[in-house]
């Protein structure tokens, strides 16, 4: 729901990384999310499109790694994958579980293009 | 084609402008609370019983995000400093909106900056604001499943008021499936069962608020 502000947030951080790097085209951005950051894939997508046009990101390709949600339970050790409906451990009924993975949201790596490349 | 490596938190710059908020807070120990909740849960009503019973003991200012002046106006008739954080409609305030406002609110003069955060589970939790506490308000009448559906949410709240206890012989409410999706989520939060309407359970609230405002001006 709040992927427009979050695809401004990521392209100022492209950018920034970008010029820094003297690009002078950025082609992929890749990106981790974790099941439990309710980001929607296809939203950023959507925003990129329109908001990075005019910039060097222009027409970037986001690919986005997705991270499954793990848990841990204190009580008997077992890690588990999450089961949406209920969050206790399926080992031994246990409530004290930890979240290990599935947090996840950041800007792993972009691959650009440091000088024009000579059109075909 | 070359490839940079990054790793870097896609929120990053939000939350280094919370930071800053948080400093500015910490520099004139005044302690900032997120107030969250759904729509219509009682967020407004919360605060206002609060300013009312501290108003005299504590210097308090509130900042509302929202598009409308109407929660603005309703707590103004408190004689607190209020300020309007215009979302424009966005479902979340972030840490840029607040520090916008934030020069207007005379932070000097404060103990307790109480900032009411759009009504929605989802998005507040994703944008730090620089305030120390998450006060997240559940309600009875949303039903007992909340923590399981948005887990988010109640993951990041510091203390947890469930409101409109008023109405529980009312509704189907399960109290101990909530506690227990609560419990499995946020070990131990601080939680007050309460109505704002009859006033029962304000006061175990009001106590431990009045505590964590101590602790951060001493």
């Amino acid at each position: 729901m709040h992927e427009l502000s979050v695809t401004q947030s990521l392209l100022k951080l492209v950018l920034h990384h970008a010029e820094k790097s003297e690009a002078v085209r950025v082609r992929t951005i890749n990106i981790v999310v974790g099941q439990l950051s309710s980001i929607v894939d296809d939203s950023i997508q959507f925003y990129w499109d329109m908001i990075a046009d005019g910039t060097i990101a222009k027409g970037a390709l986001l690919n986005f790694t997705r991270i499954p949600a793990k848990l841990h339970c204190n009580d008997c050790g077992h890690d588990f994958a999450l089961n949406e409906q209920d969050y206790a451990c399926p080992q031994c009924g246990g409530i004290k579980v930890i979240v290990t993975a599935g947090e996840e949201f950041y800007l792993d790596s972009i691959d650009v293009d440091l000088q024009e490349a000579v059109s075909n | 084609m070359p490839e940079i490596e990054i790793v870097e938190n896609i929120l990053s710059v939000n939350d280094q402008l919370a930071l800053n908020t948080q400093k500015d807070l910490d520099g004139l120990h005044v302690l900032g609370l997120n107030v969250m909740a759904s729509p219509g849960g009682g967020k407004t009503s919360v605060i206002y019983k609060t300013i009312e019973a501290l108003k005299d003991e504590y210097r308090v200012g509130v900042m509302e995000g929202d598009v409308v002046m109407i929660d603005v106006d309703k707590i103004a008739q408190l004689g607190v400093p209020v300020e309007l954080v215009n979302t424009g409609g966005d479902c979340h305030l972030d840490a840029n909106m607040v520090r916008e406002v934030l020069p207007k609110m005379g932070l000097d003069k404060l103990d307790l900056m109480i900032i009411e955060n759009v009504g929605n589970l989802i998005c507040p939790a994703a944008f730090k604001l620089g305030t120390h506490l998450n006060v997240l308000i559940a309600s009875v009448p949303e039903g007992a499943d909340k923590p399981y559906k948005y887990p988010n949410m109640y993951r990041g709240a510091d203390v947890l008021l469930l409101n409109k206890m008023d109405l529980k012989d009312y509704m189907e409410f399960d109290l101990d499936y909530f506690r227990r999706g609560v419990e499995i989520l946020n070990p131990g939060v601080a939680f007050f069962p309460i109505s704002c309407r009859t006033g029962d359970g304000l006061a175990a609230w009001l106590d431990w608020l009045r505590a964590k405002i101590q602790e951060h001006k001493a």
